[in-house]
């Protein structure tokens, strides 16, 4: 591969294993969720590999599963922001962003806290920026109740536009300190504040200077039509479900096309999909470690749970390695509760479930692997290398979210064998160009124009 | 100086120092106040000398006085920042509890445990005003009472979710595919005139089970609170009589639980008493006013403060103010810590363990 023609470059990020049935928590090989030793070694593994950032979900209420605490995955983990500040002194480069919930936090509260990460990572900050609706989270906050499912994108622009006003309230110079005059910083380096929207009321001074990003990246997930709008008009990066090659590209023009209406340029937004991966020797040897996984993520317990979840009733008489049900799904939203996943048509889901298990003779246990399979890069460390490059280098993204599928050391294989590999291509960085998250995703700093220079 | 080995020594951090006049002086460093580096060359120091506790000091808001170091960063996040440049001493953010959601500073709080293995702590403040309350527009600005009472049931929350797991609730259970038995994962159903909250805690009980809750004394309502629910109470008293006869009064009122009380001391430490007079003038000059303290002050020499802490009686320990940081912390990471404390601790175990304080049973683990 010729390195005198200038590639598109990859951005990769390690998503710290989750919650759900993608972790393998039965592996021998499989350690704490919770110790911060699990976090650090994630975390310079992907440093060590030269990734653009570390990637940390967020729950605010442990799951439930018919009444009582789903206790099938991993339960529990520790609080974003902590975890990622503790990061900030273990790694040196790369970027820190974690999923901070916009329902359940106030604005000042949260400018404060990312403007802090911010200036204590030395620049590397980043919010992925959710909000939920559901009462079910709300039982542990003030706010209590919930918001009105259709008010969660007009809270969530809103959240943005107020805490990107706080952040700019200190003058681009910060604070002139002058030691002479006995002045650490004159009012007229700090703007007040007097801001009135649907959600919020606040005027003021905010409390802590321009950090190193001016503001930290924004990522964002969220794929309705709204979505994708708020994406385009708000976001630095979108988090995305779209790992097939043909969504991946339709995603991809779909929301690049929406930028310019809004002033942005093609650049200005990254759309970085989830994908797992499984390395082997040989592609027969990945596959094997594929399916081998596969079982491992779909135990016969979590097998049913996901059938209960469509058919939203106790099933735990059936056999996973048995048929589907013959009875016919209650209308039982609530069943799970927690998560996101809710069959919109239990019915529907059911007759589609039932037919292709009759017609491809598949247990309960198989059906449940096919249907929640996701995408995934499966072969050798050079297969892999080639996929994701071909991916990137024909826009069906601009890189990944990988999420291992093992604590902590599912990410370890690929950065000795596939990153070299992607380098090597003169696809991926070798060194960081630069030591803020801005640079390494090549987003320009928050006040440069169009035509401005890039981040440093 | 009689012995007094045992005397437990906190440093509090604030900005350039408490005086607010200190970011002047040139040695101050006060260009760097919102950089990690600074943090941690300082708390690193500390650490590393042996003392027991640093606070960060926080609070809602920017003062109006533009000649006094202006904004801050997030307490909470600074003491996790913290974890990797240090191994033993204990890190107690301030975080208050006037305009912050119960269950997020909980679950920060036992993060910063897990993190630090251990050396955790939360200080526990109330934030008046009219000020603090326009920044979030959320609430009606509240009188003294109604702040700590607020302040009672945050920490009545925040104690109940870091039980919510018990310590052997993750099993891992291949068998039956359990990661957790759910049975030992409990809803802390708090239900009180502030908020309410379900629990349980997205975090799994921490190293030390309950990380340490402190408070500092200003009035009858703080008293209250720390009788009732401080591991750590910070007091002022301009006199070591003042400073015991208070001690003694919050022993009673503690009752059987376990209470360390620390009276703050302020500190400004030079070469000789002359200098160390010199930069307080310095100080008072630029100030336009004399410094006036609540509690006691030492201005002088590292010898001289060997002296006062080794006569200090009736309190478990001190709390160091630094009048001006960094340039008090050599002198007293140098000539003073050396001398008290002759011998630092290694650096295992929790601070719990370190300060001869149980680990708390699991109030919900009798519960089957």
């Amino acid at each position: 591969m010729s390195r005198n023609i200038v590639r598109k470059q990859i951005h990769l990020a390690a998503h710290f294993p989750g919650v759900n049935n993608t972790t393998v928590w039965a592996d021998p090989a499989s350690k704490s969720q919770i110790d911060f030793e699990s976090f650090v070694h994630l975390a310079r593994t992907a440093e060590r590999g030269k990734f653009d950032f570390f990637f940390l979900a967020e729950g605010l209420r442990l799951r439930e599963h018919r009444g009582r605490i789903h206790d099938l995955d991993v339960v529990g983990r520790p609080d974003t922001l902590t975890v990622l500040e503790a990061l900030a002194g273990a790694t040196t480069h790369l970027g820190l962003a974690g999923t901070i919930n916009t329902t359940f936090n106030e604005p000042y509260e949260l400018a404060k806290q990312f403007a802090t990460l911010d200036h204590l990572s030395d620049g590397r900050a980043a919010w992925n920026l959710v909000t939920s609706s559901d009462a079910f989270t709300g039982e542990n906050f003030r706010r209590g109740g919930f918001l009105d499912h259709s008010q969660r994108y007009v809270r969530a622009a809103e959240v943005v536009d107020v805490v990107r006003e706080l952040w700019d309230g200190w003058s681009e110079r910060g604070p002139v300190i002058d030691r002479e005059a006995g002045i650490f910083a004159a009012d007229t380096d700090i703007a007040p504040f007097d801001i009135h929207t649907t959600q919020f009321d606040l005027a003021g001074r905010f409390e802590v200077p321009r950090s190193p990003q001016g503001h930290p990246v924004f990522l964002q997930a969220g794929d309705s039509d709204e979505g994708r709008e708020f994406g385009a008009a708000k976001a630095d990066a979108i988090f995305s479900r779209h790992g097939t090659l043909e969504e991946g590209r339709a995603f991809y023009t779909d929301v690049k096309s929406r930028l310019a209406k809004y002033g942005r340029s093609h650049d200005d937004l990254k759309i970085l999909p989830a994908a797992a991966f499984v390395l082997g020797d040989s592609a027969e040897d990945a596959e094997e470690r594929a399916r081998h996984i596969r079982l491992q993520q779909v135990g016969p317990q979590t097998a049913i749970a996901f059938l209960e979840q469509v058919w939203g009733r106790d099933l735990s008489n059936y056999d996973p390695d048995g048929p589907l049900p013959d009875v016919d799904p209650e209308d039982n939203v609530t069943i799970t509760r927690g998560r996101v996943r809710h069959a919109k048509d239990p019915r529907a889901v059911a007759e589609a479930w039932r037919a292709k298990a009759e017609a491809e003779n598949l247990s309960i246990r198989e059906l449940i692997i096919e249907v929640t399979a996701r995408q995934q890069f499966v072969g050798t460390a050079e297969q892999v290398a080639t996929e994701i490059d071909h991916y990137v280098q024909t826009d069906a993204s601009d890189g990944f979210i990988l999420v291992p599928h093992l604590t902590p050391g599912g990410l370890d294989e690929f950065v000795d064998t596939v990153v070299p590999l992607l380098q090597e291509r003169g696809s991926f960085r070798t060194e960081y160009d630069g030591t803020t998250l801005r640079s390494h995703l090549g987003l320009r700093h928050p006040h440069e124009t169009n035509e401005g220079v890039r981040a440093s | 100086m009689s012995d007094n080995s045992e005397l437990l020594l906190a440093v509090e951090f604030t900005g350039t120092g408490i005086h607010p006049s200190s970011w002047r002086r040139d040695d101050s460093r006060a260009e760097e106040l919102f950089t990690a580096r600074y943090w941690a060359d300082l708390v690193g120091a500390a650490d590393r000398a042996g003392v027991d506790f640093a606070f960060f000091p926080d609070t809602f808001g920017v003062t109006s006085d533009a000649s006094t170091v202006r904004g801050r960063l997030e307490a909470v996040g600074l003491a996790a920042r913290l974890t990797a440049a240090t191994t033993r001493i204990g890190l107690v953010p301030t975080a208050t509890v006037t305009h912050t959601e119960p269950f997020h500073v909980a679950k920060a709080i036992q993060t910063v445990d897990h993190t630090t293995l251990g050396r955790a702590g939360w200080e526990v403040a109330v934030t008046p005003g009219a000020g603090p309350v326009a920044l979030f527009g959320r609430k009606d600005e509240q009188d003294t009472a109604s702040l700590w009472a607020e302040a009672a049931e945050a920490a009545e929350v925040a104690a109940r979710l870091w039980d919510s797991w018990e310590d052997d609730a993750e099993i891992r259970d291949v068998a039956t595919g359990r990661f957790i038995d759910r049975d030992k994962v409990h809803y802390i159903d708090f239900v009180g005139e502030y908020f309410s909250v379900k629990g349980s805690s997205i975090v799994p009980r921490s190293p030390q089970g309950q990380p340490l809750v402190a408070v500092t004394v200003t009035g009858d309502e703080s008293f209250e609170f720390a009788a009732k629910r401080a591991d750590l109470v910070r007091i002022r008293a301009t006199d070591a009589e003042a400073a015991a006869d208070l001690t003694t009064r919050i022993r009673a009122a503690a009752g059987d639980r376990p209470v360390l009380v620390l009276l703050d001391v302020d500190l400004l430490l030079a070469a000789t008493d002359a200098d160390a007079a010199a930069d307080l003038a310095q100080l008072e000059a630029w100030a336009g006013a004399p410094y006036v303290s609540d509690t006691i002050v030492h201005v002088g020499t590292a010898a001289g403060a060997v002296e006062l802490l080794g006569d200090i009686r009736g309190v478990n320990g001190v709390t160091l103010r630094p009048l001006a940081l960094p340039s008090t912390l050599p002198r007293l990471v140098e000539n003073v810590l050396p001398v008290i404390r002759p011998v630092v601790a290694p650096a295992t175990g929790t601070l719990r363990d370190r300060l001869g304080l149980p680990r708390p049973a699991n109030r919900f683990a009798s519960a089957h």
